[in-house]
């Protein structure tokens, strides 16, 4: 079967034609950089995201931090790990870089602060 | 009021200003000044939480505020002096800078001027879009730094108009947060975002994209009640007949970012109708001796990896200029129909160079070409050209066959 997929992995976004039977990847062409054709067979057997979001903080300098996932998880986990994020509050200071939850709902990645919140 | 003097200041401590503060210490200039309006530095990063930055920069994908924090901290490690909450309201030809901070008034004169002012959102006055004036329209930017700074919630039920980036990226955002995103409508027929936030941040989450659409009416007393949208034609006029009621209490705007110029004009620099910022020549330098410009208040880049590699370039332009190095950029690039501009404006002919440039709609399968006279002088291939993705094209100095000007034309593969 065919099927054309647009890589998101960078900036180019390669629009990337691609050969598959049972979820297994046959071939593919268009795509700038091995990255696509490791994107395309990753899509086929189990499609992951990272996101971003922001967690409540009491007592900082801003009412929010930001934060992101180390790693992509799967595409329909992606509510649940909101419903974990938006239950989240933490107290300021908060560093960037700090690691707010370990291995997020075991899907082996872990939310991070990408900025930091000093004390109001 | 004491007049201070610097050898550079930079005016807004966004990507573009971080990156040429950061350079230009790198090449041995010391006396240098950054003047940030906004409490931090850092610029509009600071509300890009979103993953995506630093992969041409930095090799490696990062949220905005990350990508934000490493030319921050160069800056601070290199003990480049700024002011925040500083807010500059003039600059004359002659380079001198009266800003207004918590200090009081501050007047700076400055052997160069670095403009990195970025740029600002198209309003919803720009649209001329009949109906109420209802609460409840944002422009993309604005719901993002609600959001996103301030924990505060736009709305429940959203309709995008415009494929820009920020507003692809703020259907996503907003449908995280638990609003329902109804639908994207775009007025031209083809997606003015890249290719990649579609899928991520539209396709993902099953959001709509309606092509050649705009919003014919907007209705509400207090808030926002529905929109109304239309199909258009080819020449972008709405079809009578076409029309629908989408009801939403949100309606984000996503339809173009213009180069902040204020300032720029006040100094006397030339402006480009094309990317309405400043024309300038291949050193960066505006048609005001010593008054410099990169990044968005240049030209709107896709990227900011894009807008630091511009600033870092323009700084090492300065230190030329500093030391009394100028090179006469008498030839000017010319673009037919198929180019919307190019920056720089005026070159050299002596020095490598780069043109950024943007094609005016989508072709595929074409050579973008740099002729001068009857020489090909430089020429990119591309499969896939977009006008949401700025193209670069290298001319080496010893293609160059004259002192006349160049065109950038575009043909098929």
């Amino acid at each position: 079967m065919h099927k054309t997929y647009t890589c998101i992995v960078c900036p180019n976004g390669c629009e990337i034609d691609v050969e598959y039977e049972n979820g297994q990847l046959l071939a593919c062409s268009g795509n700038l950089c091995k990255r696509g054709a490791e994107y395309v067979a990753q899509e086929l057997r189990d499609p992951r995201r990272t996101i971003a979001s922001c967690v409540l903080v009491e007592g900082g300098e801003l009412p929010l931090v930001s934060v992101r996932l180390t790693k992509p998880v799967p595409r329909d986990r992606i509510f649940d790990v909101m419903a974990l994020i938006h239950a989240l509050k933490l107290q300021a200071p908060v560093a960037a870089g700090t690691v707010v939850v370990t291995d997020i709902l075991g899907l082996g990645s872990d939310l991070v602060a990408t900025r930091t919140v000093r004390e109001a | 009021m004491n007049t201070m003097q610097r050898q550079v200041v930079i005016i807004g401590g966004g990507p573009a200003g971080l990156a040429a503060a950061a350079a230009l210490h790198d090449s041995g200039i010391r006396d240098i000044l950054i003047l940030e309006r906004e409490p931090r530095l850092g610029g509009i990063l600071n509300q890009c939480i979103h993953d995506g930055f630093g992969l041409t920069r930095f090799g490696e994908t990062m949220s905005g505020p990350e990508y934000a924090q490493r030319f921050i901290n160069l800056v601070l490690d290199k003990g480049i002096e700024y002011i925040t909450n500083c807010t500059v309201i003039n600059v004359t030809p002659e380079r001198m800078i009266t800003a207004a901070s918590a200090d009081g008034l501050l007047r700076i004169s400055a052997d160069a001027v670095i403009l990195t002012m970025g740029c600002r959102e198209r309003p919803r006055g720009a649209l001329s879009t009949p109906g109420d004036r209802p609460a409840g329209v944002f422009t993309a930017g604005v719901a993002q730094s609600y959001i996103n700074l301030k924990n505060t919630a736009v709305g429940k039920r959203v309709v995008i108009l415009g494929s820009g980036d920020i507003g692809m990226i703020m259907a996503r955002r907003l449908t995280l947060e638990g609003a329902k995103v109804e639908a994207v409508f775009e007025l031209q027929p083809y997606p003015s975002g890249l290719p990649r936030n579609i899928e991520q941040c539209l396709n993902d989450y099953g959001i709509p994209l309606f092509l050649s659409h705009t919003v014919t009416r907007i209705t509400g007393r207090e808030r926002l009640e529905s929109v109304t949208v239309s199909q258009v034609d080819e020449k972008l006029r709405p079809i009578p007949g076409t029309e629908k009621v989408w009801p939403c209490d949100t309606l984000i705007l996503s339809v173009g970012l213009i180069p902040e110029n204020e300032l720029s004009l006040q100094a006397g620099v030339q402006l480009d109708p094309r990317t309405k910022g400043a024309v300038v020549d291949e050193q960066y330098q505006t048609s005001t001796p010593g008054v410099f410009a990169a990044g968005n208040v240049l030209h709107v880049h896709d990227l900011v990896d894009f807008v630091s590699l511009e600033a870092e370039k323009l700084a090492k332009a300065v230190c030329r200029y500093l030391s009394g190095e100028t090179e006469d950029c008498g030839i000017t690039v010319e673009t037919d129909g198929s180019v919307g501009y190019t920056v720089p404006q005026k070159i050299s002919g002596k020095q490598d160079v780069t043109l950024s440039f943007r094609p005016r709609r989508p072709m595929r399968n074409v050579v973008f070409s740099v002729l001068q006279g009857e020489h090909c002088i430089a020429k990119k291939t591309v499969r896939k050209a977009l006008p949401a993705e700025m193209l670069h094209v290298q001319i080496p100095a010893s293609a160059f066959v004259s002192g006349e000007s160049v065109k950038v034309v575009c043909e098929d593969a």
